[in-house]
């Protein structure tokens, strides 16, 4: 079982409608139904273009807490146009939770086991990413309202 | 059995302090390396470096190190772990401050 | 000088309570060793051999009597009363433990520095020419840039986390200072036609297993262009980088393997995108911290006391033929000090001559302080007139050693007697090597010849760029140094060659006096340098004069 993650702490997985790879997409034409799409690290978000309005979800792989291409698989998604949810999943750690919202996560989904070893009130200590943040500063323009990661 | 072993001592650095510590033959930590536990087979030297790995909020980086009987007990083989036992070449700043006898 | 802001200030309060609790956090056992290691890397701490190291960010080698006087407090309270000046302008505190670091590293916050990202697979301290904003060549000071570049690094999301770790370097000069053709990004300040400063980009740079010389990938970037370009190499490498093997994971295999057209065209793609998320906001911080940058008060005077002491004081005259290098204004110098004294540990101050350093900054170099790749401390601008007291206080301190640019300016990484990845000693090796030539009395007849020493084949000690290169490595458990010839760090940047079998340890000494020997036989007159004798003989004669024995053999 997993736990999700967000700024108000740990909630229960609500997604249960699985996830298909990018492959696996149905045709265009296919009858509407909530997508979502697993990406692993390796992946390139390029492979995307064009259908991510159709997709309602993407989760992107973290194999172990070294491998930061995520953050940027995110990022790029988010440039692309990407509006739906996207899930940061697997071994992400506490301390890298800032770093998934700044790069465009909504939400990060973690084993019950690492949600045992780094309680709630560890991911709870850095709810507050949108603070210190020098990319915000450095381009985002101050009458803006959203952060500069969603643009 | 197989191919001769060479004796080994199990080490790590300390947690807290960052030290070069080895594991001695009754579960302690020491400083110095003469008073290591000076493992002579294999299969010992796995259970031993298994028990040290498991010491996760006291060590850092256990593994196996070459290592002779000596005249006070074991001695570093490679002059890397001579170095580890010792403390730079420089400076008098490591474990040297408080060893005497020792063979750079 | 940068001076922090509110933002600045606040950032480094959270970031340092983040830390803090990351310790508490290991110690209790919610971080693995695994998870806390690139943490703490990315905070500046390593364990090494004997202990943990501590390596302090001097960003772009910039620093004040203040930064000075509290590196030299925290060597004291909490390391052996020393701290070493690295090669990539950082200051490495030795002994440190655990526990005490989060207080280092608010001791550090108090004036304005930080231990980020001197470590770790993310973008590094970001290096300058040491002479930025004195040095009479230069085009534009380039340290407002590499402090943009160093906010913009600063915690980047996408880039904590990269196949392995990324340095950028920049120079304002035409004359490269800053070793940026080895670099995995290096920015050289250029002029477009119309005269307006930009950057020619090289990337791919590099030493270690693979040393490579960086590749331009563009002749010309405009100011203005410069985040959202390098965020587009960067985010190109994170995802394209390998991360099978740690060898080939850094950018210049990146470049190699798929070529410096590919990667060329990747990033112009990615930068076409990232373009428009800088609206300017960036220009305008830049513009800020320019300010920051602004020249000192250089003051008018008469420089005949210097004269007079060059004139009167042998002992001067000798350090100010070495040490001294032109300023943009006729009546100063930039004053180099050398923490190369024969048979000391190069890049090595004692807490004491770190206030001397201090002291002297401020008052006689408007309280500034570089320190050079070379692991040496700068005062970039001294008026000449007091470089006779300067020099009469640095030698009270054992701080007036008139070497800079001779053989016994050995640049050195720590080697085996600290680093947990060396294979042999380098520190040693320098100390023999420079108290040999000491006691010869030849080093200013040698001239100009700098000596890179590495203790492994990461090659921190940049010998691959060094005319005459040692590498330290582990032959079947005993110390071994191979000698490469030729390499140059410099604007004619090139890769030493390989000049034979490997020394012992007691052998690498006699090895560089026969090598020194030839090349004073060889050379057409005083004025040819070691380098130059090198370039236009070839490597053959060297070569001999290393080995004589099997070129007796080979005649024979």
């Amino acid at each position: 079982m997993s736990v999700i993650v967000t700024d108000t702490g740990f909630q229960p997985d609500d997604w249960t409608g699985g996830y298909v790879s990018p492959e696996d997409l149905p045709p265009d034409d296919a009858p509407p139904s909530p997508l979502a799409v697993a990406l692993p690290s390796d992946a390139h978000p390029e492979a995307l273009a064009g259908q991510l309005d159709r997709i309602a979800m993407i989760r992107v792989d973290f194999p172990g807490p070294a491998d930061g291409r995520g953050f940027t698989i995110a990022r790029r998604l988010r440039l692309m146009g990407f509006r739906g949810r996207l899930r940061a999943g697997g071994h992400v750690i506490a301390d890298q939770y800032a770093m998934a919202c700044r790069a465009g996560f909504d939400e990060v989904e973690i084993p019950d086991a690492l949600a045992a070893r780094q309680p709630e009130d560890q991911w709870l200590f850095r709810a507050n990413w949108r603070d210190h943040d020098y990319q915000a500063r450095l381009r985002l323009d101050p009458d803006a309202t959203t952060p500069y990661t969603q643009r | 059995m197989s191919r001769q072993f060479t004796p080994k001592v199990v080490t790590a650095n300390a947690l807290i302090e960052g030290d070069v510590i080895y594991l001695t033959a009754d579960d302690r930590w020491t400083r110095h390396h003469h008073e290591a536990e000076l493992i002579e087979d294999h299969a010992h030297a796995q259970l031993r470096l298994l028990f040290a790995e498991r010491q996760k909020s006291t060590v850092v980086g256990a593994y196996l190190a070459d290592a002779r009987r000596g005249r006070d007990g074991p001695e570093p083989v490679h002059f890397r772990e001579t170095f580890r036992a010792v403390g730079p070449s420089n400076y008098p700043h490591g474990k040297q401050a408080g060893l005497i006898d020792v063979q750079i | 000088m940068y001076r922090y802001d509110d933002f600045d200030a606040a950032f480094i309060r959270a970031r340092n309570a983040q830390f803090r609790a990351q310790v508490e956090r290991r110690i209790d056992g919610s971080l693995t060793e695994d998870e806390f290691k690139p943490l703490r890397l990315m905070n500046g701490l390593y364990l090494q051999l004997h202990a943990y190291m501590l390596r302090v960010a001097i960003p772009y080698g910039t620093l004040n009597g203040a930064r000075m006087r509290q590196l030299a407090y925290i060597a004291e309270r909490w390391d052996k009363g020393y701290g070493h000046f690295t090669t990539r302008q950082n200051i490495q505190f030795n002994w440190p433990k655990l526990r005490d670091v989060p207080d280092m590293l608010d001791a550090l916050a108090e004036v304005e520095m930080h231990a980020i990202q001197t470590s770790g697979n993310t973008i590094r301290n970001v290096t300058a020419d040491h002479f930025a904003g004195a040095a009479a060549d230069e085009i534009e000071d380039p340290r407002p840039v590499a402090e943009l570049l160093r906010q913009w690094s600063t915690d980047h999301p996408e880039f904590q986390f990269l196949p392995r770790k990324f340095k950028i370097a920049v120079t304002g000069s035409p004359n490269d200072r800053a070793v940026t053709k080895a670099h995995d990004i290096g920015l050289r300040m250029v002029r477009d036609a119309a005269g307006a400063p930009g950057f020619e980009v090289i990337v791919g740079g590099g030493l270690g297993r693979t040393p490579m010389i960086g590749k331009v990938i563009r002749d010309f970037l405009p100011k203005a262009d410069l985040l959202p370009y390098v965020e587009a190499i960067v985010s190109v490498y994170n995802l394209l980088g390998r991360r099978d093997n740690k060898y080939k994971a850094r950018i210049k295999i990146t470049v190699h393997e798929h070529g410096a057209e590919k990667i060329r065209a990747l990033v112009e793609e990615r930068f076409a995108q990232l373009r428009p998320q800088f609206s300017g906001v960036d220009q305008a911080r830049l513009a800020g911290i320019e300010a920051h940058f602004a020249p000192p008060d250089f003051v008018s005077g008469p420089t005949d006391a210097y004269a007079t002491e060059r004139d009167t004081n042998p002992a001067f005259r000798s350090w100010s033929d070495t040490n001294l290098a032109p300023h943009r204004n006729p009546d100063y110098a930039i004053a180099t000090i050398s923490l190369k004294a024969h048979g000391g540990t190069p890049g090595d101050a004692t807490a004491e001559q770190m206030r001397v350093m201090a002291d002297l900054a401020e008052r006689y170099a408007h309280d500034e302080l570089r320190i050079s790749h070379e692991q040496n401390v700068v005062l970039p601008h001294v008026h000449k007139s007091d470089l006779p007291a300067v020099y009469a206080a640095l030698a009270k301190a054992g701080l007036a050693t008139a070497n800079i640019g001779l053989i016994s300016d050995i640049i050195a990484c720590p080697g085996m007697d600290y680093c947990a990845l060396a294979t042999a000693r380098s520190i040693p090796v320098a100390q023999e090597i420079a108290t040999r030539f000491g006691e010869l009395r030849t080093e200013h007849d040698i001239g100009p010849l700098k000596i890179k020493i590495s203790g492994c084949i990461n090659a921190c000690g940049h010998h691959h760029v060094g005319h005459i290169g040692i590498l330290g490595l582990d032959r079947a458990g005993v110390e071994n140094y191979q000698i490469t010839l030729g390499g140059d760090g410099t604007e004619t940047a090139a890769i030493g060659e390989r000049a034979g079998p490997g020394f012992a340890y007691d052998e690498i000494t006699p090895a560089i006096e026969r090598l020194i020997t030839g090349y004073l036989d060889l050379r057409s007159g005083p004025e040819e340098t070691f380098i130059e004798t090198y370039r236009r003989l070839g490597a053959a004669p060297f070569k001999a004069a290393l080995y004589p024995e099997s070129t007796r053999r080979n005649a024979a």
